[in-house]
């Protein structure tokens, strides 16, 4: 309750891009992200790229954590980076990606500024601390 | 944070750079060093900003209808803020802020800020952080601010204070009358929105309302003549005795309907505090009462470290507990230096 205490908290937004329904995924993380401490904002489904750009720089996100099971990670994942760096939030934002992504397109992917990108299977624990151990602020 | 760093935020917010009131409200959320700094220098920017509360219990629709009112607003030309404060986990401090889902209508307009934040676990703190979150948003030059909570608790109705007109949502049906009246929420608000208005039980949810905030109206002392009882109502009833009697309203916010009419009557009530001069007497108590949390906590910050220097928590317990003192003793102990400094200071 001191107002004279920093409270630092991760925050992250977790997010669903483009036509992709299934987001089982999306809500899993969601919740180990919650218990593990950090404040999430969840998107919603179908969000456009633009969607995710205003709430990343509005909400101040520590990590843009983003899931795509479409396949369209190569078209909508850049577009987001983009927007970020539009308004100066990219530097500061840890972006992940999560879901299905075939092998040959990861390295794409983090040219275009992803810092990691998670698979199927991968375990909690393991993208948490991944987020603890390398968000920019 | 340095003082250069602090100033090309303020700059960057009065701006008008989105970027930098994100950051700034971090800043302000995290009580990052020189937030004070920050929110000192960006008051001198407010008061234009007309703040809205909107309050009610889980499910009745309060991010919908803060949608559909941001959406409104931006259609007659103003911008807009949002705060929706969500609780957060007591046991692991964590939160899920889901009421962005709802902001469904104002996508990609940036001209409506939208702002998650958690409650923290902080006890009154959260209203400061609240206020401060305003000012920021006020100095950037939103004309409207709207400040979305769950209404249960004195932490919330604390938030909702912060605000000029308060937007109680009730749904129709499900005991929420009684809910209310335990939750001290009648008294605050302002505007009274019976929203999922076509569900069955909202003709009675309506009826309910009016007749409790009739109740409301006929309990105040003078409205019996007991005059024993005055000085009970002194705080919560000021705005009758201007004149304002509580709107209740029905709107359907998935839909739109009556978000018209919620924003006449916003309207209505802003220009009646103006004109009674309760706008001025609302800011004045607001002010009196963040200075009041200010000080309390500042001081309470300054004993902390008293606390310590005396051996700490810990060992204070274990001595009135051994019985070889006493809980007033130690207090008094503790806050010698203190009253020593201020007796001196006085001269």
């Amino acid at each position: 309750m001191s107002t004279g205490q920093e409270q630092r908290t991760i925050r992250c937004l977790v997010a669903k891009v483009g036509l992709d329904g299934h987001d089982r995924g999306a809500h899993v993380i969601a919740r180990a992200f919650r218990d593990a401490g950090f404040e999430v904002i969840y998107s919603g489904l179908h969000r456009a790229p633009e969607e995710i750009v205003q709430a990343a720089v509005q909400e101040d996100v520590d990590v843009l954590g983003i899931s795509i099971l479409s396949g369209a990670h190569n078209t909508l994942v850049p577009k987001v980076i983009e927007g970020l760096k539009e308004y100066g939030a990219f530097k500061d934002t840890l972006v992940l990606v999560g879901g299905i992504v075939p092998d040959e397109d990861r390295d794409d992917l983090k040219a275009a500024g992803v810092a990691e990108v998670f698979g199927p299977g991968t375990p909690m624990q393991e993208t948490i601390d991944f987020v603890r151990e390398n968000v920019r602020r | 944070m340095s003082k250069a760093r602090v100033d090309d935020l303020v700059s960057g917010v009065l701006d008008g750079e989105h970027r930098a009131l994100a950051r700034a409200i971090t800043i302000i959320e995290n009580r990052e060093a020189g937030y004070r700094d920050l929110v000192s220098d960006l008051h001198a920017h407010t008061g234009d900003a007309a703040v809205i509360g909107v309050t009610g219990s889980p499910g009745a629709g309060k991010s919908t209808l803060v949608d559909k009112l941001a959406k409104r607003y931006r259609d007659h030309g103003l911008t807009v803020g949002v705060i929706a404060v969500d609780p957060s986990s007591p046991y692991s401090g964590g939160a899920v802020l889901g009421d962005r889902i709802r902001m469904a209508s104002n996508v990609g307009d940036m001209d409506v800020f939208f702002r998650s934040m958690s409650a923290r676990g902080q006890l009154g703190g959260l209203s400061t952080a609240t206020a401060d979150a305003i000012t920021a948003l006020d100095a950037f030059g939103k004309d409207r601010i709207v400040v979305e909570t769950v209404g249960a608790g004195q932490n919330e109705v604390d938030v909702v204070r912060t605000a000029d007109s308060v937007v109680v949502l009730v749904q129709p049906g499900s005991g929420d009358d009684v809910q209310m009246l335990k939750a001290g929420i009648l008294e605050i608000g302002d505007v009274f929105v019976v929203n999922k208005a076509d569900m069955d039980g909202a003709a009675t949810t309506v009826a309910d309302l009016r007749e409790m905030l009739h109740m409301r109206d006929g309990s105040a002392p003078s409205g019996i003549g007991h005059h024993g009882m005055g000085s009970t109502n002194d705080d919560g009833t000021d705005a009758d005795s201007e004149g304002w009697d509580p709107t209740v309203l029905e709107t359907v916010a998935t839909e739109g309907t009556g978000v018209e009419e919620l924003i006449d009557v916003l309207d209505d009530h802003e220009a009646h505090l103006r004109e009674t001069g309760e706008l001025d007497r609302r800011e004045r108590t607001r002010y009196a009462e963040e200075i009041r949390q200010l000080l309390r906590s500042d001081a309470a910050d300054l004993l902390e470290d008293e606390i310590d220097r005396n051996g700490g928590m810990e060992a204070l317990v274990d001595e009135v507990q051994a019985r070889e003192t006493d809980p007033y003793t130690v207090a008094d102990r503790v806050l010698e230096p203190l009253v020593d400094c201020v007796d001196r200071r006085r001269g």
